[in-house]
This record gives C-alpha cells, sequence and structure tokens, in this order.
C-alpha cells in the first residue's frame, strides 16, 4: 500500500527536469552531450584521420639511432633515402616542387595525381612528405607522452594538496608557484638541450615533468570544493578511508575538469615541442619534428614556401582539432550548459504534440 | 483606475516546456484574478508548476519555455507583445520577491544602491530625491538604522534583514502587482513572522495585490484571501482561504490539508523501555565546540556547555534557529567535528579525542541521515554501491551475500529493487532521502542521527517520510537525535525536545512540556512564532503573539 501512495509523488517532483535523464548513467548523458556536439566530433574523425594516416605512412620506429626497432609504412620512401631531384611540376630554375595535383583535368587539364613527389623534395633530394609523416609522428608522440605524464602527475599532486590542505597544501603549491614563475621555453630549452639526442621518448618524458602546474591548480581547487561535500562526510561516516575516499568518491566527480584541461595540455604540448625544435633544442638532426621541418627551411619560405607550407598545415590542423574535442568536452561535463534550442526544433516539436 | 477591474487577470494561460523534441506542459489553462488589496496564493508541491506559472506571467522564463494565453496587467495584454512595453510595466507595476535574498541582491552593490537604481530606471529623479525616497522604503521595512543600512552590502545584513531590503526594492516604485515566490522559505520561524507581519502591513498601507507562491500551508493561512491549488500543472481548487481550509473539496486539496503536520495534534508516544539497557546510547557532557580561527578571523564557539543524554530506543528532537549549533551538535556526536572539550560517548565509547582507528570502530555503531538528498549522494555512484559501502568497508559481507542485503535494505525503505543501479540524478529529492535513511541503517546501528532530513522535501513527501521513520524505528529500536528547525515535525516523531539558542541548551524536556508549558521564553517565543494551517486559529494566534510584543 505504501508504495501505491509513492507512485504519483514520483510523477510529480522535478518530472520534467528528469526526463532528459531517465535511464542513463552520468557518463552516458556526458556522452550524449559530446556527441551531440557538432565540431567536436568533426575534430574526433579529423584527428583519427590524421593519426592513422600519419602512422601507417611512416610506420613506427623506436629507441635510438643505431639500434632502433621499426616496422615498415606504405610510402616508399624513408627520410634518409636522397632521391635525384626532379624538376617534374616546377616553375623556370626550380627543383623538388611538389607533384601533388588535387585540380581534376577539366580545369587545368593535367588530371589529379600525386606524382612522384607530392610533397616536394628538401635541399638533399629527401622525399618531403617521408619527412612531414615522420615529422607528424613524433610530434603527435610527445604531444601523448607530455600529457599523459601531466595527466598522472597533476592529478595526483592536485588531489593530494586539496585534500589534506594545510602545510601538504603549502608545500606542493609553493612547488608549483616555482615551476609556473620559470618560463616554460627556459625550461624545455634546457632539457631538450640536454636530451634531445636521446630520442622523442624521453624529451617527451622530461617535458611532462614540467607540464602539470596548471592542471594540479585546477584539481586542487576542484577538490577543495568537493572535499566539503555531504557524500565525503558520509563516505567517512561509512568508515572509508582517505585513500578510498579520494579515489573511489571525489576524483570521480572530478574528471571533467581532468579530460578537459589534458586536452587543452595536449594542443599546448605539441606547440611547445614545435616551438623547442624550432630554437633546436627539441628533436635533434638527422630526425625530425614538424617544428624542426620549419626551422630547417625557414631561409627558403620565400622561393619554396610548400616546405613550410605542409608541417604548418598539420601542426594547425592537430592543434585546432583536440582544442575543439576539449571544448567539446568541457560543454558536455557542464551540467548547466543547455542545448540552444532551434526554431527548427520548436516548430518539430509543435507538429509532435499536434499530431498526437 | 477603476476599482471593479482585477489588477491581475490571466485566461487559459498555458506553460510548457521544451524537453528534447517534446513539450511538457508545466502548467494547463490556468484562470484567476486577482483585485487591489487582496492576496491570493497558489500552493502546490514541487514541480506542480506554480513557480513556472507567476514566473511565465512575465516572460521570465528560460528559451525553451513557451508560455501561451492571456495575462492582463491593469488591463494591458503582457503576452506577444515588445519586450520595451513588458519592460516597462516589470518593476514599475509588477514586482518579485524571489525566495533567496542573498542571491537575488547583488553582492558587489550597497542595498542604497540597488533601490536607487530601480528609482531611477523607472521615474525621472534625481539622485539626492531618490536617496531620499530609497531610505523612506527601508524605513517602512522596518529596517533598523535607514540612513546607515543604506549605505551597507548584503553580506552585512542577516537573512531576514535582506529579505527586508529585497521587499524595499520591489516597493520602490509602489507596485500594483506583488509576486513573492516563496518569500519567507529561507528564513526562521520568528523572521518568517515578522516578514509575514511586514507584508500584510504594506498590503493594507499600499493597497497592492500580492501573488503569494509558497508551499507552506501556515503562511498561507496567515496572509492569503484566496488560494489556489496546483497539481502536476492542473488548477485542482480555487475558494476563499476559509472553504479550502475548512471545506476542502477536492482529494488533493484533502490529502495536501492532511500531510501537514500540525503543532499539538499527535498522541503522546510513550516509550517502551528497551529491556536491560539503561545506559544512555548518546551522552553528551559539558560540550565544547569551538571553530578555530583563521587568518584574522576569531575562533567561533559553536556550542558551549551542552548537555543531553540518549536513552536506547528515544528519539530527540533538537529544535533551533538557524546558527544556533544544532547540525554542529549533531555532527561532533558522530565524530565529523573536532571537540574543543567536555566529553561525547556513543554506547560507552569516547569520541572526543578518539583515533582515526577508534572512530572507524564507534561509527560501525552510529549512523546519519544528512540535510541535502542531493549533496549527501556520491552522484558517480549508483545508489545500490552507495547503500552497500558501509557494509563492504565494515568488511562484513562481499559478493552476492552483500547484493542481498542491499536489496532488503531497500525494500525497507519501500523503494523497488531495481533502484539499486540508478543514480542519485534520476531520483527525487523524497527517494534520494529514503536512500539517505537505507545507507545509515546499513550497519543496523544503536543510534541515528537525523540533520534535518525533511527541511528539503514537500509535505506530502515529509509526510510519508516521516512514517517511514517512525516505522522503522519502531521495528529496529535505535535511538535517534532528530535535528529540526520545524517544531511541528518534532512533534510528531520525539519522545523528548531538546531547544538551542546561541550554541547553548535553553530547554529540555518531554514533548508536553516543552509544546504545551514551554518555561523558557525563547522556546515560547519559537512556538508562537509557528504560523498554524489554520485561518481562524492563526488569526488569534497573531493578534496573541502582537499584543505581546
Amino acid at each position: 500500500m505504501a508504495k501505491k501512495k509513492t507512485a504519483p509523488a514520483v510523477a510529480g517532483e522535478n518530472a520534467i527536469e528528469l526526463q532528459e535523464t531517465a535511464g542513463l548513467s552520468q557518463n552516458q548523458i556526458v556522452f550524449r552531450r559530446f556527441l551531440r556536439h557538432r565540431a567536436a566530433m568533426i575534430s574526433v574523425i579529423g584527428l583519427l584521420f590524421i593519426v592513422l594516416f600519419v602512422f601507417s605512412a611512416a610506420g613506427l620506429r623506436f629507441g635510438s639511432e643505431r639500434n632502433a626497432a621499426t616496422t615498415p609504412g606504405w610510402w616508399p620512401y624513408s627520410i634518409t633515402d636522397i632521391a635525384d631531384m626532379s624538376s617534374e611540376n616546377c616553375a623556370e630554375g626550380l627543383v623538388g616542387c611538389p607533384t601533388l595535383d588535387v585540380l581534376p583535368a577539366f580545369i587545368d587539364g593535367t588530371g589529379m595525381g600525386l606524382g612522384k613527389h607530392p610533397f616536394g623534395q628538401d635541399d638533399i633530394g629527401r622525399d618531403y612528405f617521408a619527412l612531414v609523416m615522420r615529422g607528424a609522428e613524433q610530434s603527435i608522440q610527445i604531444m601523448l607522452i607530455i600529457g599523459s605524464i601531466g595527466a598522472l602527475l597533476g592529478t595526483v599532486i592536485g588531489a593530494i594538496s586539496g585534500f589534506f590542505r594545510g602545510w601538504i597544501d603549502a608545500v606542493l603549491m609553493r612547488l608549483t608557484d616555482f615551476i609556473i614563475t620559470v618560463p616554460t621555453l627556459i625550461i624545455g630549452a634546457v632539457i631538450g638541450h640536454r636530451v634531445g639526442n636521446l630520442g622523442v621518448t624521453l624529451l617527451g618524458v622530461f617535458l611532462g615533468l614540467f607540464a602539470w602546474t596548471g592542471l594540479s591548480r585546477l584539481v586542487r581547487g576542484e577538490f577543495l570544493s568537493l572535499r566539503e561535500r555531504e557524500f565525503v562526510d558520509a563516505a567517512r561516516v561509512a568508515g572509508a578511508s582517505n585513500r578510498r575516499i579520494i579515489f573511489k568518491h571525489i576524483l570521480p566527480n572530478a574528471v571533467g575538469v581532468i579530460i578537459v584541461s589534458v586536452t587543452l595540455l595536449m594542443s599546448g604540448a605539441i606547440l611547445l615541442e614545435t616551438g623547442l625544435s624550432y630554437l633546436g633544442f627539441g628533436v635533434v638532426s638527422p630526425d625530425v619534428s614538424l617544428g624542426s621541418l620549419i626551422s630547417q627551411y625557414q631561409t627558403s619560405f620565400s622561393v619554396r614556401p610548400w616546405l613550410f607550407w605542409w608541417p604548418g598545415f598539420l601542426i594547425v590542423a592537430i592543434a585546432l582539432c583536440i582544442n575543439f574535442i576539449g571544448d567539446g568536452l568541457r560543454d558536455a561535463f557542464d551540467p548547466r550548459q543547455k542545448r540552444r534550442i532551434t526554431k527548427r526544433d520548436l516548430v518539430k516539436a509543435d507538429k509532435a504534440s499536434k499530431d498526437a | 483606475m477603476n476599482d471593479k477591474q482585477p489588477i491581475l487577470k490571466v485566461e487559459s494561460f498555458n506553460v510548457d516546456f521544451w524537453v528534447d523534441g517534446v513539450w511538457y506542459p508545466a502548467a494547463i489553462d490556468m484562470n484567476y484574478e486577482v483585485m487591489a488589496g487582496e492576496v491570493l496564493a497558489i500552493v502546490g508541491e514541487s514541480g506542480s508548476g506554480k513557480s513556472s506559472s507567476s514566473m511565465g506571467l512575465m516572460g521570465l522564463l528560460a528559451s525553451n519555455a513557451r508560455v501561451t494565453g492571456s495575462v492582463k496587467v491593469k488591463g494591458t495584454e503582457m503576452l506577444g507583445v515588445s519586450q520595451k512595453l513588458v519592460r516597462k510595466f516589470r518593476g514599475r507595476e509588477v514586482a518579485y520577491i524571489f525566495q533567496e535574498p542573498m542571491t537575488a541582491m547583488n553582492p558587489v552593490y550597497t542595498v542604497g544602491f540597488q533601490i536607487v537604481e530601480v528609482l531611477r530606471t523607472h521615474f525621472d529623479m534625481g539622485p539626492k530625491e531618490a536617496k531620499a525616497r530609497a531610505i523612506e522604503l527601508i524605513t517602512m521595512v522596518e529596517l533598523p538604522d535607514p540612513s546607515n543600512t543604506f549605505d551597507k552590502y548584503p553580506h552585512q545584513l542577516s537573512g531576514g534583514q535582506r529579505q527586508r531590503a529585497m521587499i524595499a526594492q520591489s516597493l520602490a516604485c509602489d507596485p500594483a502587482l506583488l509576486i513573492a515566490d516563496e518569500p519567507t522559505t529561507a528564513l526562521d520561524v520568528t523572521v518568517q513572522a515578522e516578514i509575514l507581519d511586514l507584508m500584510r502591513n504594506l498590503r493594507s498601507k499600499l493597497n497592492s495585490a500580492v501573488l503569494l507562491i509558497t508551499h507552506d500551508m501556515g503562511v498561507v493561512a496567515d496572509l492569503a484571501d484566496h488560494i489556489l491549488v496546483m497539481k502536476d500543472g492542473i488548477t485542482v481548487e480555487k475558494d476563499t482561504v476559509d472553504n479550502i481550509f475548512n471545506r476542502p473539496q477536492h482529494p488533493y486539496t484533502q490529502q495536501l490539508l492532511a500531510a501537514v503536520p500540525k503543532l499539538g495534534s499527535v498522541a503522546v508516544r510513550t516509550l517502551e523501555k528497551v529491556e536491560g539497557s539503561e545506559a544512555p546510547v548518546l551522552k553528551l557532557e559539558n560540550l565544547v565546540i569551538e571553530y578555530p580561527k583563521r587568518g584574522r578571523i576569531p575562533a567561533f564557539k559553536a556550542v558551549s556547555d551542552f548537555n543531553l543524554e540518549i536513552y536506547p530506543g528515544e528519539i530527540v528532537g533538537l529544535v533551533g534557529e538557524s546558527g544556533s549549533g544544532k547540525t554542529t551538535v549533531g555532527r561532533a556526536a558522530i565524530g565529523l567535528i573536532p571537540v574543543k572539550s567536555g566529553s561525547i560517548q556513543v554506547v560507552g565509547q569516547e569520541i572526543a579525542g578518539a583515533s582515526m582507528k577508534d572512530l572507524r570502530k564507534i561509527r560501525r555503531n552510529t549512523g546519519i541521515v544528512f540535510q541535502d538528498p542531493a549533496s549527501s549522494l556520491n552522484p558517480r555512484l549508483p545508489i545500490g554501491e552507495s547503500i552497500g559501502e558501509p557494509i563492504f568497508l565494515a568488511g562484513l559481507m562481499r559478493g552476492s551475500e552483500l547484493n542481498h542485503k542491499v536489496e532488503d535494505l531497500l525494500d525497507s525503505v519501500e523503494l523497488p529493487r531495481s533502484y539499486r543501479n540508478r543514480y542519485p540524478h534520476e531520483l527525487s529529492g523524497g527517494q534520494r532521502q529514503r536512500v539517505g535513511i537505507a545507507r545509515a541503517l546499513a550497519l543496523t546501528p544503536d543510534l541515528l542521527i537525523a540533520d534535518e532530513p525533511t527541511s528539503a522535501l514537500d509535505v506530502s513527501v515529509q509526510a510519508r517520510f516521516l512514517e517511514l521513520l517512525q516505522g522503522l524505528q519502531e521495528q529496529l529500536k535505535f535511538a535517534c537525535l532528530f535535528i529540526s528547525h520545524d517544531l511541528a515535525v518534532v512533534d510528531i516523531l520525539s519522545h523528548r525536545i531538546a531547544v538551542m539558542q546561541n550554541g547553548r541548551l535553553v530547554e529540555v524536556g518531554s514533548r508536553d512540556e516543552i509544546l504545551k508549558h514551554p518555561k523558557d521564553a525563547y522556546t515560547q517565543r519559537l512556538i508562537a512564532a509557528v504560523p498554524i494551517p489554520d485561518p481562524a486559529l492563526q488569526k488569534i494566534r497573531r493578534e496573541a503573539r502582537l499584543a505581546g510584543k
């Protein structure tokens, strides 16, 4: 009998707000909102495409210069192959121009095609497509490594200082302040100078050790407010240890902030690597990254601008995709973010209610 | 202006909300009118559409709302006309008083500035003139020291004073219609009584029409002339106060009135002594709790010299106004707040100065139900996991045995078993609070602390919740410290009542002693201020209270 009485109240109390979330877990709601974010979805597809394309083209290569484990890619040239300079598709007096032709035959009469060196060749005849693919692969690797190490450190340090407060907080946050005050570029330059020749993996690891500061501040703030919520007291009353409260109860609630700022951290990382390599402190020749490619050929900008275009285009595309994904995630995690309702939605709903 | 013309006339008024491609109605076909000097109260539970319909009157709803029908203020149509015209009416003819005065006033401007702003938007007035008028308004709402209050910021005023300032601001232009959305819900009873007096005086002074939206039948009985009862967006009943309270026609109205707890309406509950245990379950002795000083803010003594004992199977109600320290006592009793001096003994074990390990042991004998069901459940855990956590952490059960126990607990709080995989946001407030009880009772504690568990619930939900709690208590025989600001609720449940004021215990005694023959002046004041959901009786009480003042 008592159950029967409950039924109308369930229908009455905030029933309208509940319509949208009925039967969905928190993660499903976030995921659904993310799927609705058009720019973010396009960026996810774009980024996946870039990563697959780049990694399959260049093949994977780990380890240092001398004993590397490699898997071959589908592109016939590697970054160490030196071919004869070709003057195909070039204007008078130039060699190594891009042979890529995206205009169909009815416009310029030559038809679409890749040609021998679609992105052209560099000074000594290396295939520029191979170089750019290798460079992008390196840059993406560094980005992922910096992102994951930064995320791990930032989350743990932020969580500990936000949860325990007091002197632990003071010490950790002063350390954070200290690292923030030293310009990233200088830290990067020192690290790049020391470990740049040991391969991108180590470079990424060391850069990651300094990239957590912003994230840890955010996580700390989130923990400071979440630890005052009553469910934390409830967990404590239930007998939960500090570790359980931090990782089981508070961290899942802070995951939105973490995911969002890690994506933004990653797009920052790719730009940091680019900047370092441009200054000559990052990836060291003969290996390449997107930044080092730009820096190597900056002098040829006026004559052979394509040496600039391709790596520049990839940097912008990757950073933009990640930024849009981060943006989409932030919107999805923000419960106050309401979907904008268009006139069309309203008309549709009107029609539906009239039909019914 | 023609006296016969209604100030507000609402005809076939509908509000719908767009959710995911479907229109959900929030208010359906409302028809009413309010004359000058008249108070119309719209009552209903949360989700009944009472707030949405009143916000919709002046186009204050979010963009996913659709408002249709006709709203006439002094004969001028408000729906489907230009924003400019509506804006002219807002503030000038129609003023709002919101529920939460802290969030409704801008914290970076002084009270006076905000009143002057309203005045100068609507009238051609110089700054000096406006200031004089503002001070006049502040005097009218009986704020102390008007010329000083003019320069104060909202945070420098108490909750009741802020609500007065809000009212002064809404009265700035002598509005013809005042829409008060739960104007006293955030306030203590004694302050509420003052605000209600003020609103009554203002109505007779200014002859404004008042649209009062509330869920509190006591407030309605105190203030309203007409009542409109809403349920699920539909107007269920519309009549005079006298008719609604004494001769309700519709079954929902009757049910709503029956659910309202009334002071002194329940027969005395006798305490059956639990066999063989005379030792108190909870013993507080000379308890002092201090919030330590932080920076320049000095230490604050939240509780001083507090003595209370709770025996097995007994429910003790702890009442007091906000800031009296009652929640602090409850939290300290479960070891969530450190004790400055004195002792707290739970089932013979000392909590004051206990180590984390000892505390964990003590907490197996205690449970707590928190005030806000929305905040006390982890939004990322399915409720089955929340309920089972105390058992899991105590290491009593694992796996399928634990699952069975969780299902039993859900049964005992009358929730469907399938709810175990749901998340808190999928539940209504009352259901969440049931989950809170299930969790608190998971370890069959000897002592349950209930910290204002019903303050966030509707009356009918509250009535069911109290029934449930009472049933469980009779079955399991736990001792309970029931903290509440609502005397009527405490009256229903408890065997004994303790009254707190400013961190001190004012009076403690059996339910009858406190409610019928209160000795302390503060207790008397507190009881007199509670509005009673009976217009005739409330009028007598009000006059007695005012005469006493």
